[in-house]
């Protein structure tokens, strides 16, 4: 059995299809009537797990169902593993484990007949379904709860029962739409643990959708930012954060447009990002002493200066002040 | 992803065929249906009808039989084509009734839990989704119709030989057409209305009301206009019409009415509507059927 799994492991490695990116995103356009919902989205997602961020109406959950194949492109394509989305539907959801965003279920149904009525849907046989609907059950925590009926389950229980159907049949690329909505702290947290460990697992990629910054910053490796439907933002978050440099968060009290255009003259780049506060990045040969001295030059307190590095929430900000696409 | 082993594990077997894969609903659904005590007593029910059918059919042939009945063969109904007709026409009023309790939660529940997505997120297409649907009610209502119904033509053929088997094959399809027509009828209707109305006694309602407010209708217009075209809306009537074409029984003409002011002065003839009439409704309604469907069998409704 281990032998036959190795095998079949070597096998797909050498399936040029598992070389191709997860989601490459070819022009893809999606209009619902006239008005354009996503614009021109390209690029090449490669990680092992994405996150998708954008605040509300950005496009995140429209993209998630236009490459399930729920709403056509209007223009452009996109690949799921190299195979494409309009021609090969049926191939890709061979693939993929969907968890939606809102409360979906089949009512007066147990978990665990749930999960198997949705493992059979998938293709596996009914004996694989049930076997393969306790071991889901058991992996996201409802074990003890599989035979009760899902009506009777509180919100946590029901995402966790979402997250089992959607990997249930073992598949490759995981949607998590939303995946800790609603949750409290505690079942936030085991969320966030279960979707890490099926990253550390090798043997599916997740694509994370979200509005919290923290859930994408705690999972994802790879960062997608979506602004009124275009992309905003690709990036690799590990890579961007060791790029970042080090910069000063300075409060200040006084004239902040001739302070920072001195601090601009002296070469340092800088951003003011709220009334008070600016942003510098320190230029070689200067150091904080030149801006207490043209602090003082302009008659500027400052209050307060801290390092910082850019958080995912800075990475974000940029993303909507700037919405071109990259940082 | 092993129960002992707490790890996610893709799934590596053989995947049943596609083709098969629609299948998955009615077994599930199955469950479901005959968890009530009320509806599985009354499928029960549902074959006694057929019951009494094989005795009459047994009896034409049992001489010793009818002797201890003290029952003249002559003062039984006759075995032809009225006589399977009749017993059609009955299954098909039980038919009905199975779909009442049966058809409208299964679409509708499901656009009420928002399971569509997990549905069609998955290798399942809408249109297997909507066959999954019917055939939920195609195999119920088959099993107390047409299948027991050719059965019993097998039967009477086994004890009347092989030259009345060949003479009156016809039946046979007639009763499997026949049959067939009506499932497909209260299967699509059944899961359209399940589709527009969220609510299993509403779309019960619903359903009710389609089969016999147009009747009402109907028959309001016959009097009134001294016609039989008002039976074009009713269900009932278009059903019995069919039934009737395919059993050879089908009379065009069905009253006449003599008017009468104290003398004959003149004689109404009513026609009923025209058989193919009737099989154009009942395909005109059929295809509006399908087109709710594949408006409202959606992962997502889109606001445009």
């Amino acid at each position: 059995m281990a032998v036959a799994a190795t095998v079949q492991e070597q096998a797909s490695l050498r399936d040029p299809a598992n070389f191709a990116p997860v989601i490459d995103l070819n022009d893809l356009s999606v209009k619902f009537g006239r008005r354009p919902i996503l614009q021109s989205l390209r690029g090449e997602l490669r990680g092992r797990a994405i996150g998708l961020l954008g605040p509300n109406g950005a496009g995140k959950t429209t993209l998630i169902h236009t490459l399930l194949g729920f709403h056509p492109p209007s223009s452009g394509t996109a690949h799921i593993f190299g195979q494409d989305i309009t021609t090969d539907a049926k191939q890709i959801r061979l693939l993929i484990g969907y968890m939606p965003e809102r409360d979906s279920f089949i009512a007066g149904m147990s978990a665990v007949h749930f999960v198997r009525l949705m493992a059979e849907l998938s293709g596996l046989p009914s004996e694989a379904a049930l076997e393969r609907a306790h071991e889901a059950l058991f992996y996201v925590g409802l074990g003890e709860a599989r035979y009760r009926s899902l009506d009777t389950y509180s919100l946590g229980m029901k995402q966790l029962a979402k997250l089992a159907q959607a990997i249930v049949h073992g598949p490759r690329l995981i949607f998590l739409d939303e995946p800790t909505n609603g949750l409290d702290p505690a079942a936030r947290q085991r969320m966030i643990r279960l979707v890490r460990e099926i990253r550390d697992s090798g043997k599916a990629n997740i694509v994370l959708s979200s509005h919290l910054l923290r859930d994408v910053e705690e999972c994802c490796e790879e960062i997608l930012i979506l602004k009124d439907g275009r992309l905003a933002v690709y990036c690799n978050l590990e890579e961007e954060r060791k790029s970042n440099r080090k910069f000063l968060l300075l409060e200040t009290r006084g004239d902040q447009e001739k302070f920072t255009t001195a601090i601009g003259e002296l070469g340092c780049d800088y951003a003011i990002t709220g009334d008070h506060r600016v942003k510098v990045v320190l230029q070689g040969g200067i150091e904080v002493r030149d801006l207490y001295r043209i602090a003082s030059q302009f008659d500027v307190q400052i209050r307060r200066m801290s390092y910082k590095r850019d958080s995912l929430e800075d990475i974000f900000l940029k993303a909507m002040e700037n919405g071109h696409g990259s940082l | 992803m092993a129960v002992y082993e707490h790890a996610y594990k893709q799934y590596l077997g053989k995947l049943t065929p596609q083709w098969s894969r629609f299948l998955v609903i009615p077994r599930h659904a199955f469950r479901d249906v005959f968890r009530s005590k009320l509806f599985t007593a009354f499928f029960v029910v549902c074959f006694i009808p057929l019951l009494i059918e094989a005795i009459l059919i047994y009896l034409h042939h049992n001489v010793n039989a009818l002797a201890i009945l003290k029952v003249d063969v002559r003062e039984l109904i006759p075995i032809d084509a009225s006589f399977f007709q009749t017993f059609v026409n009955l299954q098909a009023s039980f038919a009905f009734f199975v779909t009442l309790f049966v058809g409208p939660p299964l679409v509708a529940r499901d656009l009420r839990n928002n399971a569509l997505p997990l549905y069609l997120c998955r290798p399942f297409s809408r249109t297997e989704y909507v066959l999954g649907k019917m055939s939920v009610l195609f195999i119920l209502l088959s099993a107390i119709t047409w299948v027991p119904q050719l059965l019993l033509f097998c039967f009477q053929a086994y004890l009347e030989g092989a030259s009345w088997f060949i003479d009156n094959l016809w039946l046979a399809s007639a009763i499997f057409i026949g049959s067939v027509v009506g499932i497909l009828l209260l299967a699509l209707l059944s899961q359209a209305v399940s589709a527009l109305v969220k609510w299993r006694v509403i779309a019960s309602a619903t359903l009710l009301g389609i089969f016999f407010i147009p009747s009402v209708f109907g028959e309001v217009i016959n009097n009134i206009f001294l016609t039989r075209w008002g039976n074009i809306i009713s269900l009932g009537a278009l059903m019995k019409n069919v039934s009737a074409g395919l059993f050879g029984t089908f009379i065009r003409t069905t009253a006449h009415i003599t008017d009468f002011d104290g003398r004959v002065s003149r004689e109404i003839i009513m026609n009923e509507p025209p058989l193919w009439a009737s099989w154009f409704v009942l395909f005109v309604i059929c295809a509006i059927c399908l087109a709710l469907l594949s408006r409202k069998v959606k992962a997502y409704e889109v606001v445009r």
